[in-house]
């Protein structure tokens, strides 16, 4: 759309809003980022926002104050003049020194500190070997040299990639026969068929987890990559096909037309044209599917439960958020892990995600 | 394209055809029994067996998308060689009964059979009526569960909303616009539960002797103040920390709604009301705001719906602790953590009834997008 050349509004105005903006809701993820690959004494012992380069005190100078001071009196040193409690909190001279009290009134030392530029922080890939490793991995601080299990977050990865990629793959082609049917074939209650399966969409899936979960235990299928798959199947199916069939059916009918006269079958034509033709459809729902698969946490903790080695990403970080709540080099890097593959999915494939948004804004 | 060629068989006699499609289709249905059978045992091998964890995964994708191909070939195979009067009639159902099959086991019979156990006691074994509803509507907590609820739909709502608008206003002055966008848009790529992590060390509160790892509390006792456990104090309001992510994250969405929507307002009209002398806050609020109000209404809606369903952010901050439980994290509390069968689905059967307004109104919606 072209921007009308004499628009009244300050764009100093516009941009600055939209910067604030924009930094409230990049600063979250980007501490994350940044903290991730701190080392770990460093994340307990300064905000993250300190890697930012900013002149710290450092101390050039020290010294045993003169035994014979008055030291209940006003001290100068350094051309700072203080009493004791003014020292003890640090005096600025007035060349931009800052004389400090270390240590109690009688046997404290004098430390004369000037302001630097802090320099590069320190940045350790540990945290994410901590956390990926699914062996003993040894943790070795300054005096202290510890062994305990790492998070195995690796496991938890490929769980998720074996859970999600079936969970989307089977409800879209479902979804893509559903949809060529009601939108292209006729029998009868078509129309309605197609409207409850819609209205559908909104039910809570809360609420179909108990008796599914009852069935699975039967069929001994919770605890499986197959129980998640079937699950997301059905709670996606209803916006899979709703996206779907808006696409599907405004095909252009010549050409289907055109396919029957020559003979080909309902099949053929849904596996050579229809599918083909309708790739932006089936992307913009797959991104979709994707991320909520992916990203889903209440269905993967309700049929995978606690069985070990199947546990998929979500539920992982979720546990450690539980036993680690204060491990900040753990979680953080757990966490960046954990929204690796989808941010990429969605930076390249952004433009079929706002499509199917705009298609179907009903989820 | 091949598809289009009919298959030209040659004149060979009428009999021997007959005999020869009547022997693939044994074989083809016997191939189908097979790999029906395969792909569902192969699946238990595979579950217990112990080969490498990758070599797994990657055999369970190939497995699970591949096989539900292969069955759809069969089937369709195994219609084509009966006569074309059946095949017309029974290939609608090859095309969409699996999807009615999975949406009816997985959503519609559930309502029901959850409504069923919310009539029943704990485990089950009594018939109580409806005390369990009784119960949903007068105890304490469940009020409490109620207030957070009506908390997230007012305010995650109207923040959403607003925030929605305002950068989906301003981005569409900018040149920036498409950087703008992706970042506001990005938490939606986020899981709720990493999302959780995100605020959690923002709103990380340490004892005031140290250093405030979080932002908040850092930003806090920069100004003088006290640090706090902002998840912990002072209910309600202790809700509107939670809300915030949730804010966070569904901005993007009603943003691009919202763009797209402000972008197809005709810019004569817009153009005409600036010759006119209208300012820009009276364009937005008296021609932009009232041609996209039905935008307005379904990103309302939408939000409403998934705010009703919020699970993940609360149960991975709170737990539900300090008086943040809300349907869905009551609804898991009560059915696997207090065993509560019956309780459990009677709230379930709360929030789809909650939800119900919403959907009679998302589908007439969708009739009206039907007759344009």
């Amino acid at each position: 759309m072209a921007k009308s050349k004499g628009n009244p509004f300050p764009r100093v105005f516009v941009n600055t809003t939209l910067v604030i903006i924009c930094l409230l809701w990049l600063i979250p993820t980007l501490g994350l980022f940044v903290s991730s690959f701190r080392p770990r004494d460093d994340i307990m012992s300064s905000g993250w926002w300190t890697v930012l380069p900013h002149r710290v005190w450092v101390t050039t100078e020290q010294f045993k104050p003169d035994p014979s001071i008055d030291r209940n009196g006003v001290m100068t040193f350094e051309g700072a003049t203080g009493t004791f409690e003014e020292l003890r909190q640090g005096v600025e001279s007035s060349d931009g020194k800052r004389v400090i009290w270390i240590g109690n009134k009688r046997a404290g030392t004098i430390q004369v500190q000037e302001q630097k530029w802090s320099g590069l922080p320190a940045t350790t890939l540990q945290n994410y070997h901590d956390v990926l490793a699914g062996k003993d991995v040894t943790i070795s601080g300054n005096a202290e040299e510890a062994a305990r299990k790492g998070e195995d977050m690796s496991d938890a990865f490929i769980n998720s990639m074996a859970v999600t990629f079936p969970a989307v793959v089977i409800p879209i082609l479902m979804a893509a026969f559903a949809a060529y049917g009601f939108a292209w074939m006729r029998f009868p209650g078509r129309k309605l068929v197609f409207a409850l399966m819609v209205a559908l969409l909104v039910v809570p899936l809360q609420i179909a987890l108990v008796p599914v979960l009852s069935d699975y235990v039967h069929l001994k299928l919770n605890g499986t990559y197959m129980s998640v798959w079937l699950a997301h199947t059905g709670f996606g199916l209803p916006l899979a096909v709703f996206l779907l069939y808006n696409y599907i059916s405004t095909l252009p009918r010549e050409i289907m037309e055109a396919a029957i006269v020559d003979g080909a079958s309902h099949f053929k034509i849904f596996w050579r044209l229809v599918l083909p033709l309708s790739t932006p459809a089936l992307a913009s729902f797959a991104i979709f599917q994707f991320l909520w698969v992916w990203n889903d946490y209440l269905v993967a903790l309700i049929f995978i439960g606690n069985v070990p080695g199947v546990q998929v990403l979500t539920m992982r970080l979720a546990d450690m958020v539980g036993s680690r709540g204060s491990d900040w080099h753990l979680l953080t890097a757990g966490g960046f892990i954990s929204m690796l593959l989808p941010l990429i999915v969605f930076f390249s494939l952004q433009r079929y995600f706002v499509r199917g948004l705009t298609a179907g804004s009903v989820k | 394209m091949t598809l289009l060629n009919p298959d030209a068989d040659d004149h060979s006699a009428e009999l021997a055809r007959a005999r020869r499609r009547r022997n693939r289709a044994i074989l083809t249905l016997l191939s189908g029994i097979v790999a029906a059978l395969v792909l569902f045992e192969g699946f238990f091998i595979l579950r217990d067996s112990q080969a490498p964890k990758l070599v797994t995964a990657l055999f369970a994708m190939v497995w699970g998308g591949g096989g539900t191909a292969i069955l759809y070939l069969i089937v369709n195979q195994l219609i084509e060689f009966t006569s074309s009067k059946w095949q017309k009639r029974l290939t609608p159902f090859l095309f969409v009964l699996p999807a009615i099959a999975f949406v009816v086991y997985f959503l519609a019979l559930p309502a029901i059979r959850t409504f069923i156990a919310s009539l029943f006691d704990r485990d089950g074994s009594s018939f109580v009526g409806l005390a369990n509803y009784i119960t949903v509507f007068t105890e304490p907590f469940m009020l409490v569960t109620f207030r957070n609820n009506v908390l997230w739909i007012v305010f995650g709502a109207s923040f959403t909303i607003i925030f929605g608008l305002l950068v989906a206003a301003l981005a569409d002055r900018s040149k920036f616009e498409n950087l703008a966008k992706a970042i506001i848009f990005m938490p939606m790529a986020i899981s709720l539960v990493g999302a959780g992590v995100i605020w959690k060390f923002i709103y990380a509160v340490r004892d005031p002797s140290d250093v405030q790892i979080g932002l908040l509390n850092a930003i806090v006792v920069a100004l003088g103040g006290e640090p706090q456990a902002w998840v912990a104090m002072l209910q309600p309001w202790n809700n509107l920390f939670l809300i915030v992510i949730v804010v966070w994250m569904q901005t993007g969405y009603a943003m691009v709604l919202f763009s797209a929507a402000i972008k197809s307002v005709p810019t004569d009209i817009i153009e005409a009301a600036r010759v006119d002398g209208a300012g820009e806050f009276k364009i937005f609020f008296s021609i932009i705001i009232p041609s996209i109000m039905g935008t307005v209404v379904t990103v309302s809606a939408t939000v409403i719906i998934f705010t009703l369903k919020i699970f993940d952010v609360v149960l991975v901050m709170t737990g539900g602790q300090f008086g943040t439980d809300v349907i869905a994290t009551q609804f898991y509390n009560q059915y696997f953590v207090n065993r509560n069968a019956g309780l459990g689905s009677a709230i379930a059967i709360v929030l789809l009834l909650t939800v119900i307004p919403v959907m009679v109104y998302n589908l007439r919606q969708f009739n009206k997008r039907e007759t344009l």
